[in-house]
């Protein structure tokens, strides 16, 4: 059986090799190999460049290697996640090669130079120096990003209902929709200081405009183009236009609506540099240009690694949220 | 099998009365005569099929029916009331199913009984109807796993829950294969007798026509006005071969204008 999920998740799909070696994940080995060898070189090597976190990154490489030693032989017990990191298996191994050669090229070989490159020891360095304020940071913008978001998305969807059920609505809505949409969100920001009562509220404000539009346009063309005999049938069948817009409208908007909302999550993760521009004291964007203004790009680097981890995991829920919810699409898609 | 059904079904039929109906729809720059001048009497428990052909306007005569347009010309009532807008009394059964790919079989039967509110005192009858056209073990299956057949069953199913007093087919068995069309046929046949509705059924399938109905009316090409009406006297069960359903189908077919080669 592990012979059959080496051969459907490795591709390796040689039996010659993989029978022999039943019960041993082969990918493992090579990862464990590749981070033992990414330690090796961090540790060995003398460094040309100081980062100041040699010790430790050797260390986490080493923690890591043991990990994939541990386990190729353990991984076909572990279920489902066993599959799952058997899946990514080669991306493990590539993962170490690409650690290997990313330390040897800043920190041991000097040939990208400080400050704008910095090995994966600067990185490692920030986070365990800065780690407090980081929080902080993460704390501020998950609280702004959190309220622009949703009241962004609630708006828009709203928004989108409306305009793309009533015709009196879409005809004063949709041209102002289709002005403001490509319109960058920071020339947003003379009207907004004017407009809102404090900085925090125009930096909501901005998210909300970014992650709103295009839930909002997606939403509208979703409901206008829903079937119309879906209307008759409803109709038929006694439902009123309650029943027609909640029941059969926006049910069968919703696959449009979640590539809306797609969309604005990334475009208002894009923003939240911008919205943090507005007089923030803590945030991931503003730290982001804190540090630029310093120079310090491996503090930079290492925030955008936060804030990618962050929009993965989100789009990773919003997949889940779908996947739910549109459960009946299977098949047809 | 029918006769739960009987039991359950409180239903009856209702009489639906075209009067010199006329319509036509505003298109762009110009208008589109569908129906002309069109006066037909159906009496309560009837069974008409609409004969003509395709975008005659036999669709359009149904939608009427149903309340979902009100005529340019002319009056549409049932019981000698005038239809103002759709009713759950008459229901449209159309060519593809549209069942809607979010429900399940079950919920997409419950749709009627949902919107008026009715779900919680007759959800029982979700179940019967499903049993009725075949499709009991089919309730919590998506639209896409279905077959064209059992897609048309669950919406027949869906039109049935609400014990219509007026069927309208619009070519309802269109798009299945013949052998799955002949099986449809004797099934809505069985259902018309046991729950008594009247039914008006737009076909352009002569044999279909004969086979079903008590009347044959058949139309003209647009604007569409009644040209012909046929009485078919055989009791059912109906057989294909049967030589007078053949007489009457060569007339049916000259009508059309088709010669009797085909």
């Amino acid at each position: 059986m592990s012979a059959a999920i080496e051969e459907t998740f490795s591709g390796t799909g040689r039996q010659s090799v993989t029978l022999p070696l039943a019960g041993i994940w082969r990918n493992g080995l090579l990862a464990a190999g590749t981070w033992l060898l990414a330690s090796a070189l961090t540790y060995g090597l003398p460094d040309v460049i100081t980062w100041g976190a040699t010790g430790p990154f050797a260390a986490v490489t080493l923690v890591g290697a043991l990990i994939f030693l541990a386990l190729s032989v353990t991984v076909h017990r572990l279920g489902s996640t066993g599959r799952t990191l058997v899946h990514y298996g080669p991306w493990f191994i590539v993962l170490g090669l690409w650690l290997a050669a990313w330390e040897v090229l800043t920190a041991k070989l000097g040939w990208l130079p400080k400050p704008f490159f910095s090995p994966p020891e600067g990185l490692l360095h920030v986070y365990m120096t800065d780690w407090d304020r980081l929080l902080i940071c993460i704390a501020y913008t998950g609280r702004l990003w959190g309220l622009g978001f949703f009241s962004g998305i609630f708006v828009g969807f709203a928004g989108g209902v409306a305009l793309g059920w009533s015709k009196r609505f879409a005809y004063w809505g949709m041209p102002l929709l289709k002005l403001i949409g490509p319109v960058p969100a920071s020339a947003w920001i003379p009207c907004t200081f004017f407009i809102f009562p404090s900085t925090f509220h125009a930096s909501i404000f901005l998210v909300a405009l970014a992650s709103g539009i295009p839930v909002a346009i997606l939403t509208a063309a979703g409901v206008s183009q829903v079937n119309r005999s879906f209307y008759d049938v409803a109709r038929t069948l006694g439902a009123d236009n309650r029943f027609l817009i909640f029941k059969v409208a926006i049910p069968a908007a919703l696959p449009n609506v979640f590539v809306g909302i797609f969309m604005g999550l990334y475009y208002s993760f894009a923003v939240l540099v911008v919205a943090e521009m507005l007089g923030a004291k803590f945030g991931l964007g503003w730290y982001l240009q804190f540090n630029t203004a310093y120079s310090a790009y491996a503090n930079v680097y290492a925030a955008l690694i936060i804030m990618a981890l962050i929009c993965a995991g989100l789009v990773r829920l919003l997949f889940v949220a779908r996947d739910r919810l549109l459960g009946w699409q299977k098949g047809i898609l | 099998m029918s006769v739960a059904f009987a039991e359950a079904s409180v239903a009856g039929s209702i009489a639906l009365d075209f009067e010199g109906v006329s319509h036509r729809y505003d298109l762009d720059d110009k208008t589109l005569e569908v129906l002309d001048n069109v006066s037909l009497a159906i009496e309560p428990g009837e069974f008409v099929a609409l004969l003509g052909p395709s975008g005659c306007g036999k669709s359009t005569l149904l939608r009427l029916a149903a309340g979902l347009e009100a005529p340019t010309a002319g009056s549409v009532s049932e019981d000698g009331q005038p239809i103002l807008g759709p009713n759950p009394d008459r229901i449209l059964v159309f060519q593809d199913a549209t069942l809607f790919p979010w429900r399940t079989v079950r919920a997409n039967v419950a749709i009627g009984l949902e919107a008026r509110g009715l779900i919680c005192e007759r959800e029982y009858r979700i179940d019967e109807v499903l049993k009725l056209v075949k499709l009991d073990g089919f309730a919590d299956f998506y639209p896409h796993q279905l077959s064209g057949g059992m897609a048309q069953r669950a919406a027949l199913a869906r039109a049935l829950v609400n014990d219509p007093k007026l069927l309208l087919l619009d070519e309802p068995f269109g798009k299945l294969d013949s052998l799955t069309r002949l099986r449809m046929q004797k099934e809505l046949l069985d259902l018309w007798k046991s729950a008594g509705f009247t039914a008006l059924l737009v076909t352009h399938d002569v044999e279909e026509a004969l086979l079903l109905a008590d009347r044959v009316i058949v139309l003209s090409d647009r604007p569409a006005s009644i040209v012909a009406e046929l009485r078919v006297d055989q009791p059912h069960p109906r057989r294909r071969d049967d030589a007078k359903l053949i007489a009457l189908r060569a007339s049916l077919l000259e009508t059309l204008g088709i010669s009797h080669d085909v």
